[in-house]
């Protein structure tokens, strides 16, 4: 039961890596914004589902949409002209973003804690081999390694994932081949952002909406892109799992250790090795 | 000519610290406390953003481990303020020590990350070990320092002048560190540091060195906070603090003296004058930030030495 909560988080907190991953990876951008359009996602969930057309299958699919929509228009608007600025500067504009984002949403929706429903067909919970579990959970499951499936498909397979990769490696390269990077850039971090509120849509209904989200989600997925390795998805998902199953089980059996056992791990990481589990070497 | 202007005006800022609390409402005397505490703060962090090119996401580990250290010392052992101040840079030595031997072999986004991890390893420790730390809660009603036998610096206006006090110490303390040889091998790894090593530096050991000297300076701001607060929240351990921290430095000019100081006072002021009519201060900050990052990436300081 514990391991099926710790997975489905883990699977989540992939998610969620993935979009902060693929942006660094290739951008070079450290976005400490990502846990910023995680949590508007998830208020703006929260308003559609009450106020326009209360349907929760809609507001899974615009939600991340506008969320990837106004962090283009972030990419367009702060990043673009700034990328002479180096990357240090870019992350700290991130930080900024980051801060704005954790006021608006708390003058937009309050300071309370909101919460949604899910749809009649996620709730209750299945049996299987005499064991219950919530079917949310398990949907969260499916959806996590779908989206892996997706996104490993969509790297190694197209020809979009080839350009991606090969911005990963060279990108004075690529350039030459005659493409345009900036163009790529742009499409990563929509890409990213709709991840992130993707990610923020599935967490609304178990983790809750509250203001501090945004910083507690992006810790952990810091964390998750350490371990894993900057810029690697299978790493993530690696490292999304341990640290969704070590959160999970600590809270229930080593509540004082939990936190601090992860980020032993991720400075453990660091020191030996940089390039995370299954990562390859950024500069 | 210049020097004997300088000369001037400093004695005329240590005159008018020395004065301030006879002229100044009670709210103003507090606003400056805490401005010197967070120019202390930002001053320590700056010897590694500025100085040494090592961008940290974790001084608060620093910041709180001076504050709590003042706390549990103050309310379990004694309220001496030789005692508390002495443990308060002891344990952030001992701290810094450890964690800049382990993080100075990394460097860059690394530098930033491992950094991070340390401080939350801090405030785990903090959020969790509620019967030494008050958990959430943090401590409260911690007592006010005190010198020999009965004699506690009990008004706001005592403890304000033992901060302008350590404030001085620290601030003309880094002026001759930065002009030293040790100081100018910091700034010459910031620069390149690939060159250093080629010159014979051991840069590895000059980074931790600037690592524990900004770590003691930034428990020794943490203490100071408990003496002025007399509650310490597990919040000044949370890494927004850092980027607090990280805020004031870059937006008063890092790599200068008195930049940290223009940045503290600037944020101060401006979350004083912010909140006062709206709870948005963080939304105020973030967007002067951004313009300061995009425009004006030498800060405060930089834009009056580009005037003169």
């Amino acid at each position: 039961m514990q391991v099926i909560n710790g997975i489905s988080y883990g699977l989540l907190l992939f998610i969620i890596t993935c979009g902060l991953s693929l942006i660094f990876g290739i951008m070079g951008v450290l976005n400490l914004a990502h846990g910023s359009l995680y949590m508007v996602a998830a208020y703006l969930v929260f308003s559609i589902t009450h106020s326009l057309t209360a349907s929760f299958w809609l507001a899974v699919l615009v939600a991340p949409v506008i969320v990837a929509l106004i962090s283009t228009l972030l990419e367009l608007a702060l990043l673009r002209p700034t990328y002479h600025l180096g990357h240090l500067s870019q992350v700290l504009l991130t930080l900024g973003v980051a801060y704005v984002f954790h006021d608006l949403a708390t003058w937009l929706w309050g300071t309370n804690v909101l919460s949604i429903t899910v749809p009649p067909l996620l709730q209750g919970s299945v049996e299987i081999l005499g064991q219950s579990f919530p079917v949310y959970r398990l949907a969260i499951i499916l959806f996590g390694l779908i989206m892996a499936l997706i996104l490993w498909l969509l790297l190694d397979k197209t020809r979009w994932g080839a350009i991606i990769r090969a911005g990963l490696s060279d990108q004075e390269m690529i350039t030459g081949l005659g493409i345009n990077i900036k163009l790529v850039f742009t499409v990563i971090f929509f890409i990213g952002a709709l991840m992130a509120g993707l990610g923020g849509v599935i967490a609304a209904p178990v983790l809750g909406i509250y203001p501090g989200m945004d910083f507690e989600i992006l810790i952990l997925a810091l964390v998750v892109l350490v371990i894993g390795g900057l810029g690697s998805i299978s790493g993530s998902l690696l490292a999304g799992l341990m640290v969704g199953v070590v959160e999970t089980l600590g809270k229930v059996f080593f509540p004082q250790l939990a936190m601090f056992t992860i980020f032993v791990l991720m400075a453990l990481i660091l020191v030996f090795r940089p390039q995370g589990l299954l990562g390859k070497k950024v500069h | 000519m210049q020097t004997y202007v300088k000369t001037a005006l400093t004695v005329v800022i240590i005159a008018l610290l020395a004065i301030f609390p006879f002229i100044s409402s009670n709210f103003a005397l507090t606003l400056l406390t805490e401005i010197l505490i967070f120019s202390i703060f930002a001053l320590s962090l700056n010897i590694l953003v500025g100085y040494t090119g090592l961008v940290s996401l974790g001084h608060a580990a620093f910041f709180g481990l001076g504050a709590y250290t003042v706390g549990i010392v103050a309310k379990n052992i004694s309220p001496n303020l030789f005692v508390t101040l002495l443990l308060a840079l002891v344990i952030s030595f001992l701290f810094a020590i450890i964690i800049g031997y382990i993080c100075t072999r990394v460097s860059g986004f690394y530098f930033l990350m491992i950094t991070l991890a340390f401080s939350q390893m801090i405030y785990a420790i903090v959020h969790q070990w509620f019967d030494l730390t008050g958990g959430t809660n943090g401590l409260s009603g911690i007592p006010k320092p005190s010198l020999f036998g009965d004699v506690a610096l009990q008004s706001s206006t005592s403890i304000y002048y033992l901060i302008v006090l350590i404030f001085l110490l620290v601030y003309f303390g880094l002026k001759p560190f930065v002009r030293s040889p040790f100081g100018q091998t910091l700034i010459g790894i910031k620069e390149n540091e690939a060159r250093m090593q080629a010159a014979g530096y051991n840069t590895y050991l000059y980074k931790t060195l600037s690592f524990i000297i900004a770590g003691t300076l930034g428990g020794l701001a943490g203490c100071l906070y408990t003496y002025f607060n007399g509650f310490v929240s597990p919040g000044d351990v949370y890494w927004t603090m850092s980027a607090q921290g990280l805020i004031m430095v870059l937006i008063g000019g890092a790599g200068t003296l008195i930049g940290p100081v223009l940045g503290a006072a600037f944020i101060v002021i401006l979350e004083t004058v912010v909140s006062s009519y709206t709870k948005l201060w963080m939304m105020f900050i973030g967007i002067i930030f951004i313009i300061f990052v995009i425009f004006i990436p030498q800060g405060i300081a930089g834009l009056r030495s580009k005037r003169a």
